[in-house]
């Protein structure tokens, strides 16, 4: 009993930690005056995330939002900004006036989602343990193409995205 | 079981019964022992890249007709280290302007991302960091935290040169990352899992006979992703002086040419274990987990030599001409390349082994042949763009 206790407040030590981290990063996102920091800042976010995912026995998501968050978003971003700025600081204050309505609307958001949570049953539900050798990327791949499960979804994000990527190569085509 | 057979079980059991011996908490002492084997694996990994660095130099000496280090100690095996007293005791230089933390902290992301690689390499059957159920998709998500490293040091470093050496590299490494990425997919076809044990694990036959396409492949896009020769465009001595790193002196820059050769190695071993079995050979690892290690080493420096062999033999090639052989021929040769086996795999699932391996080879051949068809005929419509139609010269009378 006292081995799972503790067991308990490791991982919740760490979830602390990392939460903490990940909300002061994401607060910089929106202070920092320099572009490019607050693009540094949005990586450290991004890997919070990632890292509550690793805690939540998601290792497939947590690689996952690596690659595409940090390694393709984050890259682009630091990349519009070198490109389209000279320097990469903006001049002027950070937030403009209209900071509390912002403010406002995030704690909104936070105190909804908080609600949903609390009225939902498994809130205060210990997870069950997941049995050895459970294939989690097997039955994700199952959902996302079996017609019982996303297969609709999934393709209508495929083509929202081919949609974008056919815009990008028209806007960007040179017509001679 | 004995340390024989499970050596790195053992000494965690025995280590966390020590601690635990000494009033240590179960929890914490598992803790502590997971870190001193993260440290031991880094401090091993460090100690082989202090020899990377000779090996490097030899190797580089021989291709180019040289003999390389060969005044301190057998062979100049005491060349390293006096390298490295040097890098260490070189001023600390930080350009004006600088942005002083980030110029710091990439460095040290550029060396993290090549050892957290290691966390998922199978050593042997029963010595492996983690068995990640995504290990695949885990090497790019390391290669993009290099990629972040690099644009880091080029920004923060306050010099044109860097900036575009960073813009170069990152160009070169995001593009790679496609193919790259699509290429692994085809070992997991084949094995049916992107955990690297169970891929080593299913290598009956090494995936380079039934793909040696895909083997080519993946080769070609971990050089790009090294940013080695031929692509090294974004170092381009005569344009750029150095690339990303201009700026940074002493052990810092020593961290990025670390971090290089040991990302070169890395790959090798890579190469080795989604293509030639990783620690397998000839049932040689079943013997113990000692002679498996050996195994993969060996065939991971196999893979770093096959890279410097390229390094040193062909030229630096354009960035547009890197960008359109990675877009327009890697990209779609490696997709197609991935539905082409995906596709033969559901159909000769539950063929004969012969017929299988025979279906595979045919498919990559017709694949390879068709490609580099669709290029000789771009090649001619661009040569004859340049050099106008083909002059029928009259013969003279």
């Amino acid at each position: 009993m006292e081995k799972e206790f503790n067991y308990m407040t490791g991982t919740q030590i760490i979830f602390l930690i990392v939460g903490a981290v990940t909300l002061i990063a994401a607060l910089m996102v929106v202070t920092v005056r320099n572009l490019v920091h607050a693009a540094l800042w949005l990586v450290a976010t991004l890997f919070g995330v990632a890292i509550v995912y690793t805690l939540l026995n998601a290792g497939f998501l947590a690689v996952v939002q690596v690659v595409v968050y940090i390694g393709a978003i984050a890259i682009l971003f630091i990349f519009a900004v070198m490109l389209t700025r000279r320097q990469a600081a903006d001049t002027g204050a950070a937030l403009n006036s209209n900071w509390w309505a912002g403010a406002l609307m995030a704690v909104l958001t936070f105190a909804g989602l908080a609600y949903l949570l609390q009225t939902w049953s498994g809130f205060s539900k210990q997870s069950a343990a997941i049995p050895s050798g459970f294939d989690a990327i097997g039955q994700l791949g199952t959902a996302l193409t079996s017609p019982q499960g996303y297969v609709l979804p999934f393709e209508v994000a495929s083509v929202l995205l081919l949609a974008a990527l056919v815009g990008a190569v028209y806007l960007a085509f040179n017509k001679k | 079981m004995n340390f024989w057979n499970d050596p790195l079980k053992v000494a965690a059991e025995w280590l966390t019964g020590v601690f635990t011996g000494w009033g240590m908490n179960t929890v914490a002492a598992n803790v502590l022992v997971a870190f001193l084997g993260v440290l031991m694996l880094i401090t091993i990994l460090m100690v082989i890249d202090i020899f990377l660095v000779w090996i490097e130099r030899k190797v580089v000496a021989r291709f180019q007709d040289r003999i390389g280090p060969n005044r301190l100690g057998p062979f100049g095996l005491i060349q390293p280290f006096a390298d490295i007293i040097k890098l260490m005791i070189k001023e600390d230089t930080t350009p004006a302007g600088a942005d002083k933390v980030v110029y710091n902290i990439a460095p040290m992301l550029s060396m993290m991302s090549v050892l957290i690689l290691w966390a998922v390499v199978p050593l042997a059957p029963v010595m492996l960091g983690v068995d990640l159920n995504a290990g695949v998709l885990f090497i790019i998500a390391a290669g993009s935290i290099g990629t972040l490293s690099i644009i880091m040091a080029g920004w923060s470093s306050n010099n044109k040169f860097s900036v575009i050496g960073a813009f170069r590299q990152v160009a070169v490494m995001v593009s790679f990352e496609i193919p790259m990425l699509a290429v692994l997919l085809i070992p997991t076809i084949f094995s049916g899992s992107m955990g690297m044990n169970a891929i080593i694990q299913s290598q009956d036959i090494w995936f380079i006979f039934l793909s040696p396409l895909a083997a080519l492949i993946f080769l070609i896009a971990a050089i790009a992703e090294l940013g080695r020769a031929p692509f090294d465009l974004a170092e381009g001595e005569s344009e750029l002086v150095s690339g990303y790193n201009i700026e940074y002196s002493g052990m810092k820059f020593g961290m990025f040419y670390a971090g290089e050769l040991l990302h070169a190695f890395t790959f090798g071993g890579f190469w080795a274990i989604m293509f030639f079995g990783g620690y397998r050979f000839f049932g040689l690892e079943k013997v113990s987990p000692f002679l498996a290690i050996a195994i993969i080493l060996f065939k991971a420096l196999l893979g770093y030599w096959v890279i410097m062999w390229v390094k040193y033999t062909v030229m630096r090639i354009r960035i547009d001409q890197m960008l359109a052989f990675n877009w327009k021929f890697l990209t779609p040769v490696a997709f197609v390349l991935v539905m082409v086996t995906a596709l033969m795999n559901a159909l000769l699932r539950g063929a004969d082994s012969w017929l299988y391996i025979t279906g595979m080879i045919l498919s990559n051949v017709i694949v390879a042949w068709v490609s580099l068809e669709f290029v000789r005929s771009a090649a001619k419509t661009e040569r004859e763009k340049v050099e106008g139609p083909k002059q029928v010269v009259e013969a003279h009378h």
